[in-house]
C-alpha cells in the first residue's frame, strides 16, 4: 500500500491503495464516486471515462500512481450544480435510457467542446466513437452535443 | 450448479390470482402524517408502501411505486404516469419508487405472465395499463368522497385538477395533500370499473410530448444508482472465474498461487465456478487473472457443442422428413398448398449466437443473516421475485425472507431475468457469512454469457398460377429457450418454445395454408431471451425469404405485403406510413432499398432501409432506417420516439455485427474487441413515426428491433441481385454472396 495524493473535483485527496490500482477502483470503491462506471477493464468502451487534467481518459486502464499530483474530474465534478451546458442539453434531448454510459459519454463531449467550440458532425462521431451506447442512443447524443455547442 | 426451482415456478404459476379481477381489492395507502397529534411537524410524512400502488403525503407528495424493473424502456416514469392520470395528479409532485419484490402485490397481470413479478417481452405497460389506472382511480374516489362529506356537497358536483378538488358551485378549493389529513380509507376501498376510467380524449398526462423521464436527471450527474454502485457497511469483495458453460465444475485450481496475490483473502471452487474473495475490487481482479483451472466437464451437456461442426447436423434436421416438430402456427393444409402449385420456393437461412453486452456487468451484493435464514440482496434485475424464489430455496427459507432491493439496470434486453449473479453473491455471502458484493470482469460476463441461440430456417413457399401465395411453411431448427430460461412453461406446452417461436407465426399475411414448426437442438446452451426474442431471426428470415418469393411472382416487395395484408388495416397503415415517409418507390443510384414487417405481442411495425455496398471489402454502410410503428394508446411519445430508435440501433447490430462461436461448449468472445458492437461512426440517420391508435398499449421495448436485418437483407438484393441469408451480414459474407 502506498499513499497517493491527486486533487479530485477540486479537493486534494489522499488514498492509501496499492499503486497499480486502476484510477477506476479508487474512485468508485475507495472514494464512493460511483457516477463513473465499469464497462470493460480494457478501454472499449468508454464508460469509465474522467478528465486528468482536461484531458479524457479511461479510468480503467490508469494505475493510481500516474494520477499522482493531477487534477481528476468525475461526472460528479464537472458542474457543482450539475447543469454544464451538456448536462442541460442531455435532459433537453432526454439522451438516457439505462443510462449506465452516459457519465462516460458527457465527459468524453466535454472535453470536445472544451477546446472544439462548435464541433462538425463528423469531427463529433469521430470524438465519441469510442464510446458504447448499447442502448443505441447515438442520435440523441449528437443532437445534446450539438444543442449544448448552439446554447453554451 | 443446477437450480432447482422450488415453490413455484418461472413464469406460469408464481401467482395466477386474477389481478384485473382483484383489481377492487388493490389497496393503496395515505399517509396520514401532520394531523397535529402530540405536536408532530405538519408535512413530514412516511410513505407506505406496504401492499401500496400509491401514497400521498399532507405535503401532495405523491409516492408512486414502480413494480417492473427500470432498464432504460422507460418504465419509471411511464407506470406511474398512467396512474397519476386516473388520480388527476399534479405531475411535478409525483415521485416514483421501486415496488419490492412481491408478485402477489404487484405481479404483472398480462396473460404472458399471469401475475408474475417480471419486467419482460415488452409488456409492462400493457400489462399493467388497467390495474394502475384503477389504483389511481380509486384513490381519487377516496379523495373526492372525503372531500365531499366534509363539505357536505354531493360528490358529482366535485371536479379534479392537478392534485386539486373544486367544488366550482360554492367556489371551494382544496388540495389532495390537505384532504389526507382528515380522510380515512374505507375497510372496503370503493370498487371502480373500467367504464368508470378517462376516456382516451380525456387524457391529460398520457400521451405529453412534454413530460420527460423521472430517472432522466438523475442520469446525467451520476447519482443514479445501478447495483454495481450499492456499498453496505462491512462487505468484502468476490468475483468469480465463470463455469464455461451449464455443468462444468472446477477439477484443478491453483489456489496457493492465487492466495499470494495482494489482498486476495480467499479462493473457493464451487459448482458455477472458482470464487476469489479479497478486501478490494481490484484484489479479486487480480486474482481472477492469477488464475489457473482446468474444468471437469463430464457433467457438461455443452462440452461436445463446436458451433460450426454443428451446423451440418442443424441443416439435416431443417430437411428431414422424419424428426420430431412441434406446431407453433398453422392454417389450412400446407402440403396440400405446396403440392398444387404452380411455382414452389424454398430457401435456408441462419442466425448466429449473439450476446446481450449490457453495459453494466453482472453484479449483486448480497448479505445473508448469521443464521442464514434471510438475505437482502442488492441488484438491478428483471425478475427480483424468481431471483427471491430461487434464494429462499438455498437458503431453505420462504421468499418472504429474502429481500430484493431493486436498483436502476445498467442495461437488460433480457440478460437480466436470470438471476445468477444474486444467487451466486447469496452463496458466497452464506459460505463467509459477511456482506458480499460480487462482480464480474467483462470477460466473465461473456463467459456466463445466456446468447440468443444459433438458429437455422428452411422455408418453402408455393404460388399458383396467377402468382398468388398459397403455402407457407417455415421450420425452425434451435435450441429450446424456454427449456432453460422457463421449464415451467416449456413442460405445460408439451416441449413447445414460446420464446424461441416468437414470429413464426403469419397472423398478418392472408395466406391459405402455413405451416410453422420447431424442431429441437440439444446443445446445452444456456440460449435466453434476447430484446425480440425468437421474432428476431424468425421475422429475419420469413421477412426476407417473402422478398424472394415476391421476386419469384413478379411482384414488388411493397405491393406484395399490402396485397397480403388487406383486411388488416392497422398493419397496413403502418407499411403504407413508412413506404411514405421512405419515399419508397423512388430509385436512388447506387443504392438499396428493402422493407420488412413485423408484429410483435400486438404491436405493428413496418421498416425501410437505404443501404450502400462497399464491393470490394463486402462490408453493409445502412445510410438511412425508416420505421412507422402502431403500439396502441402511446403513454410518452418521446419515448416511444428513443425506444425505437434504440431498437433499430440493436437490430443494427445484431444484423451486421454480432456473433460469436461455440467451441468445446465455450463462448469465443471475451470482450468488445472479439465481440463488437455497434458504434456510432455507423449510425444510420433514424426516422421514426407513430401511428397511434385507441387500442391497448401493446409495448414498445423491442418491436423496433425486429424488421432491420430483414429489410436490409431485401435492401441488398435490390442493390446486388444477391440473396443474404445469414445474419449476422458480415462483410465476409456479403463478399461471399456477391461471388456465388
Amino acid at each position: 500500500m502506498v499513499a497517493t495524493t491527486f486533487t479530485i473535483n477540486g479537493k486534494p485527496t489522499t488514498v492509501d491503495v496499492e499503486p497499480d490500482t486502476p484510477l477506476l477502483w479508487v474512485v468508485r470503491e475507495h472514494l464512493k464516486l460511483t457516477g463513473t462506471k465499469f464497462g470493460c477493464g480494457s478501454g472499449l468502451c468508454g464508460a469509465c471515462t474522467v478528465h486528468i487534467d482536461g484531458k479524457p481518459m479511461r479510468a480503467c486502464q490508469i494505475s493510481v500512481s500516474k494520477a499522482a499530483g493531477r487534477k481528476v474530474t468525475t461526472i460528479e465534478g464537472l458542474s457543482p450544480t450539475g447543469t454544464h451546458p451538456l448536462q442541460k442539453a442531455w435532459v433537453t434531448e432526454q439522451v438516457p435510457q439505462c443510462g449506465y454510459c452516459q457519465s462516460g459519454q458527457i465527459m468524453q463531449a466535454a472535453a470536445l467542446l472544451a477546446t472544439n467550440k462548435k464541433p462538425t458532425r463528423e469531427q463529433i462521431v469521430a470524438h465519441m466513437d469510442g464510446n458504447i451506447c448499447r442502448c443505441g442512443t447515438y442520435p440523441r447524443i449528437v443532437r445534446a452535443i450539438q444543442r449544448a455547442a448552439r446554447e453554451a | 450448479m443446477t437450480i432447482q426451482i422450488k415453490n413455484g415456478s418461472v413464469d406460469t404459476d408464481i401467482s395466477r390470482r386474477g389481478f384485473v379481477a382483484g383489481a377492487a381489492g388493490l389497496t393503496f395507502a395515505f399517509t396520514l402524517g401532520g394531523l397535529g397529534r402530540g405536536g408532530e411537524a405538519l408535512g413530514v410524512t412516511q410513505p407506505t408502501k406496504f401492499n401500496a400502488f400509491v401514497s400521498i403525503g399532507a405535503d401532495n407528495a405523491i409516492t408512486i411505486m414502480c413494480p417492473a424493473a427500470e432498464m432504460g424502456q422507460g418504465v419509471y416514469t411511464s407506470l406511474p404516469l398512467i396512474l397519476a392520470e386516473e388520480l388527476d395528479a399534479d405531475w411535478s409532485k409525483v415521485k416514483t419508487e421501486f415496488a419490492p419484490a412481491n408478485p402477489k402485490v404487484y405481479g404483472n397481470p398480462h396473460h404472458l405472465f399471469n401475475g408474475a413479478q417480471i419486467t419482460a417481452a415488452s409488456v409492462s405497460v400493457p400489462g399493467y395499463f388497467t390495474p394502475l389506472r384503477l389504483a389511481g382511480a380509486q384513490a381519487r374516489k377516496v379523495l373526492l368522497d372525503a372531500a365531499a362529506e366534509k363539505w357536505k356537497v354531493p360528490v358529482s358536483e366535485l371536479t379534479t385538477d392537478k392534485s386539486m378538488i373544486v367544488h366550482k358551485k360554492s367556489g371551494r378549493k382544496i388540495s389532495y395533500g390537505e384532504v389526507v389529513t382528515f380522510a380515512k380509507v374505507p375497510a372496503e376501498p370503493p370498487k371502480i370499473a373500467e367504464a368508470d376510467l378517462k376516456k382516451p380524449s380525456q387524457f391529460k398526462l398520457i400521451g405529453r410530448k412534454d413530460i420527460g423521464r423521472k430517472d432522466v436527471p438523475l442520469k446525467v450527474n451520476g447519482t443514479a444508482q445501478y447495483g454495481i454502485d450499492v456499498q453496505v457497511p462491512g462487505m468484502v469483495y468476490a468475483s468469480v472465474l465463470e463455469s464455461p458453460m451449464e455443468g462444468a465444475k472446477p477439477k484443478d485450481v491453483n489456489v496457493a498461487d492465487v492466495m499470494k496475490v495482494k489482498g486476495v483473502s480467499k479462493v473457493i471452487p464451487l459448482p458455477f465456478g472458482v470464487a476469489v474473495f479479497g478486501d478490494t475490487v481490484e484484489a479479486t481482479r487480480n486474482g481472477i487473472a492469477a488464475l489457473k483451472v482446468t474444468w471437469d466437464t463430464s457433467g457438461a451437456a455443452a462440452a461436445a457443442f463446436d458451433s460450426e461442426k454443428a451446423k451440418a447436423d442443424y441443416a439435416a434436421k431443417g430437411q428431414d422428413p422424419n424428426v420430431e416438430t412441434k406446431v407453433e402456427y398453422q392454417v389450412g393444409d400446407v402440403k396440400a398448398g405446396l403440392s398444387g402449385a404452380a411455382k414452389t420456393v424454398q430457401a435456408a437461412y441462419w442466425s448466429e449466437h449473439t450476446y446481450h453486452a449490457q453495459m453494466e456487468p453482472m453484479n449483486a451484493v448480497a448479505q445473508v443473516s448469521e443464521d442464514g435464514t434471510s438475505a437482502d440482496i442488492w441488484t438491478g434485475t428483471q425478475f427480483g421475485a424468481l431471483a427471491g424464489l430461487i434464494i429462499a430455496g438455498i437458503l431453505k427459507t420462504t421468499p418472504d425472507k429474502i429481500r430484493i432491493h431493486q436498483q436502476f439496470l445498467g442495461g437488460g434486453y433480457g440478460r437480466r431475468i436470470w438471476p445468477d449473479a444474486a444467487i451466486q453473491a447469496t452463496v458466497l455471502s452464506n459460505i463467509i457469512k459477511k456482506p458480499v458484493k460480487l462482480i464480474l470482469t467483462r470477460e466473465e460476463d461473456m463467459a456466463a454469457a445466456r446468447p440468443r441461440p444459433m438458429t437455422h430456417h428452411v422455408l418453402k413457399a408455393g404460388l399458383d398460377a396467377k402468382g398468388n401465395l398459397v403455402g407457407w411453411h417455415h421450420r425452425l431448427v434451435s435450441e429450446n429457450v424456454d427449456a432453460v430460461a422457463s421449464p415451467p412453461r416449456f413442460k405445460a406446452s408439451g416441449g413447445k418454445d414460446y420464446i424461441g417461436s416468437r414470429g413464426l407465426d403469419q397472423a398478418y399475411y392472408a395466406i391459405p395454408n402455413v405451416l410453422a414448426e420447431y424442431t429441437r437442438e440439444q446443445r446445452g446452451m444456456r440460449v435466453h431471451a434476447w430484446r425480440g426474442i425468437g421474432s428476431g431471426y424468425n421475422k429475419f428470415a420469413a421477412e426476407a425469404f417473402l422478398d424472394e418469393v415476391a421476386a419469384a411472382a413478379g411482384k414488388d416487395p411493397l405491393a406484395w405485403r399490402l396485397e397480403l395484408t388487406k383486411g388488416k388495416p392497422r398493419a397496413q397503415a403502418v407499411i403504407k406510413a413508412v413506404a411514405e415517409m421512405s419515399n419508397f418507390g423512388k430509385k436512388r443510384p447506387g443504392r438499396g432499398m428493402g422493407i420488412a414487417f413485423s408484429d410483435y405481442h400486438d404491436s405493428l411495425s413496418a421498416g425501410v432501409v437505404e443501404v450502400s455496398l462497399d464491393a470490394k471489402t463486402g462490408k453493409i454502410k445502412v445510410h438511412n432506417f425508416w420505421i412507422a410503428v402502431d403500439p396502441g394508446i402511446v403513454i410518452q411519445p418521446d419515448n416511444v420516439h428513443a425506444q425505437l430508435e434504440s431498437a433499430v440501433v440493436y437490430g443494427l447490430s445484431a444484423a451486421l455485427i454480432e456473433q460469436f462461436a461455440v467451441k468445446d461448449g465455450a463462448v469465443q468472445a471475451t470482450n468488445f474487441d472479439s465481440y463488437p458492437v455497434l458504434r456510432m461512426s455507423d449510425m444510420p440517420e433514424i426516422h421514426t413515426k407513430i401511428i397511434a391508435t385507441d387500442n391497448p398499449p401493446s409495448g414498445m421495448g423491442e418491436i423496433g428491433v425486429v424488421t432491420v436485418a430483414p429489410a436490409i437483407a431485401n435492401a441488398v438484393f435490390q442493390l446486388t441481385g444477391k440473396r443474404l441469408r445469414h445474419v449476422p451480414m458480415t462483410a465476409e459474407r456479403v463478399q461471399a454472396a456477391l461471388k456465388a
